[in-house]
């Protein structure tokens, strides 16, 4: 009750002076956008470097302990894929080739990085969205399937697939035919992707040993528990590997850029940046706002109201200003996202979670500036009114 | 009934000040009294009526007020006082983002068990005894300085208080403005019983009280 009609004071004190309440708003609201922006590029990251271990349908995985990041694999012994066959409950297991390599634009004649990514596409281990209608094609010698969602800068390749169909392209100084596309998604470790037979990888990439993959999907009989061939298989399998499951091997490609990167930490850095910007300027706006009507609020005082009623009616302010500023910011950043998302092909969107979080900072924020501009009532003497 | 302000043997020594500014000072104000403190600026009045007013700890001496003796009072027994007394000021102090209404209303807010609607009619009512029935959805920016003054008095009464205090509030206003602003207060009190300590050294004023208390050298003489 109290409380309420503290708000509605702090609130009349707002709405008196428009433009002092617009330029706090728009403070906050930048504050929130920029906070939006921040972590929405951090997961985006994090969210996309996963991409293509998502994207791989193994229970279990093998990979080199010494492997950081999939964009640069430390190499795998071939046989340990035949190895891991030996147990009962593995049904299959498919080795993957990993490798980086220029695509040249067959329009503008630039090259380009691509991630080539080789393996038996009929094993059924890996089913990027468009894949099953190439199987076929995709066997005969030097074909390759093109990841439509790639950066534009490879050129117009599935737009001009749909037109004309299949045609050649230069991959790591090769002719390829790109007989199809698949729906994979870029990462920050790769501007596009190529998907391939475990032979045509060979062709592209020369230089690689055919004993030497870069990982390993294992597929489990149904019904069986991946925890327990998980343990086995580490059992047997010599210190060259690493036994994950799907879920660990998104992990650790994810800690890679978490910890191994500073990425995470100019995100997070850049987030507290705008928080700090904003609370300086609901602060300053507060503490204006208390200095002009200090008489009136020792006033207040002199009639009874106590330094608790004040103290509720600066927090009232500034929580006003958290969800004020707020709205606005979510819409902008939600608005900001898609574009954003356009032009980058990052998977940026606005999430509940994020919302729910930014909001708590934002209102942490508004929060704080409340606390420190509540200093300046100290100064509001009731005794110095006569 | 004990009288309203009861003081005994008040002294009060400012931190920075070398010499006390009151010294001694005894003064009772009966039931419904109107008393006037005048004297020289540095007399001790305003010193005075900061203590009764409970804005202020007391140093020394014994003062009761409304029953609640202010000697050695916690900071929430002193704002509990505040609520029953009705303060004008110099300057009216009317918050200027609230309309008339508004601001008499605020003196009422402080009950918790009264309605929003109760409170706002009450206040309209105070703003047609001191005669501003069309005045009631005003900012004070909009108001003359009288009628802003006398938005301070429906203020000060709003709440019924058992005692007004009132510090030279004709000094901002003219003549005129002045001395219709200090009888609407003083006609009000007497209708209500309430007794009013006013400081003042508006000569023109003198008429109206029952009793001039003289100050000097932080004494009553």
């Amino acid at each position: 009750m109290i409380a309420a009609l503290a708000a509605r004071l702090a609130w009349r004190q707002l709405l008196s002076n428009r433009a002092r309440l617009v330029s706090a708003i728009a403070g906050v609201t930048f504050a929130c956008v920029l906070v939006f922006m921040q972590l929405g590029f951090r997961a985006a990251l994090f969210e996309s470097a996963s991409n293509l271990p998502r994207a791989l349908q193994g229970e279990l995985f093998l990979i080199n302990p010494l492997t950081l990041v999939m964009f640069r694999p430390e190499p795998v012994a071939r046989v340990r894929a035949s190895q891991v066959l030996a147990d009962p409950d593995v049904a299959l297991s498919v080795p993957i080739y990993l490798a980086q390599t220029k695509f040249r634009n067959p329009d503008t004649g630039r090259q380009r990085t691509i991630q080539l990514i080789g393996f038996d596409p009929e094993a059924g281990a890996v089913s990027f969205q468009g894949l099953d209608s190439l199987t076929h094609a995709l066997k005969r010698i030097d074909t390759i399937a093109f990841d439509r969602r790639s950066r534009p800068e490879f050129g117009p390749i599935a737009a001009r697939l749909e037109q004309s169909g299949p045609f050649e392209v230069e991959v790591g100084g090769r002719a390829m035919l790109i007989v199809g596309a698949v729906s994979l998604g870029t990462s920050f470790g790769a501007d596009g992707n190529a998907v391939m037979t475990e032979t045509n990888f060979r062709r592209i990439v020369k230089e690689r040993q055919p004993s030497k993959t870069d990982l390993v999907a294992i597929r489990l009989k149904p019904g069986v528990d991946a925890q327990a061939v998980k343990q086995r298989l580490s059992a047997i399998l010599p210190p060259d590997v690493t036994v994950l499951t799907g879920a660990e091997l998104i992990a650790w490609e994810r800690s890679y850029w978490e910890n191994g990167t500073p990425i995470g930490f100019i995100f997070g850095f850049g987030s507290l940046m705008g928080l700090i910007v904003g609370m300086v300027i609901v602060y300053q706006i507060l503490f204006s706002d208390i200095a002009t009507h200090l008489k009136e609020y020792a006033t207040l005082k002199a009639i009874g109201y106590s330094n608790h009623y004040l103290r509720l009616v600066v927090m009232a302010a500034a929580l006003l200003l958290a969800l004020f500023g707020f709205i606005p910011g979510f819409l902008g950043s939600t608005a900001l996202y898609s574009v954003v998302a356009k032009a980058t092909l990052l998977p940026l969107g606005m999430e509940a979670a994020r919302a729910l979080s930014v909001f708590g900072m934002i209102f942490a924020m508004c929060a704080i500036a409340g606390l420190l501009a509540m200093r300046k009532l100290g100064e509001a003497n009731p005794a110095d009114m006569f | 009934m004990p009288p309203p302000i009861t003081l005994s043997g008040v002294s009060y020594t400012y931190e920075k000040g070398d010499r006390p500014v009151l010294r001694e000072v005894d003064l009772t104000i009966a039931e419904g009294e109107i008393v006037l403190l005048t004297g020289p600026s540095g007399s001790g009045k305003t010193t005075l009526l900061t203590l009764v007013g409970a804005l202020r700890a007391m140093q020394s001496g014994a003062c009761t007020v409304l029953g609640q003796q202010l000697m050695g009072a916690t900071e929430s027994q002193r704002v509990a006082l505040r609520r029953r007394i009705g303060f004008i000021f110099q300057q009216h102090n009317l918050l200027g983002f609230l309309t008339a209404r508004q601001n008499v209303a605020m003196a009422l807010e402080l009950d918790p068990a009264s309605s929003e609607a109760t409170r706002l009619a009450r206040a309209g009512e105070m703003l047609e005894a001191v005669g501003l029935a069309d005045k009631t959805e005003s900012l004070p920016g909009q108001l003359s300085g009288g009628q802003r003054q006398r938005v301070a008095v429906a203020r000060a009464l709003a709440a019924r208080p058992g005692l007004v205090l009132a510090d030279e509030p004709t000094a901002a206003l003219d003549r005129q403005s002045g001395q219709d602003v200090v009888r609407l207060l003083t006609d009000l009190a007497r209708q209500r019983g309430v007794p009013i300590l006013l400081v003042t050294h508006d000569p023109r004023i003198l008429d109206i009280a029952d009793r001039i208390v003289a100050m000097e050298d932080g004494k009553v003489i």
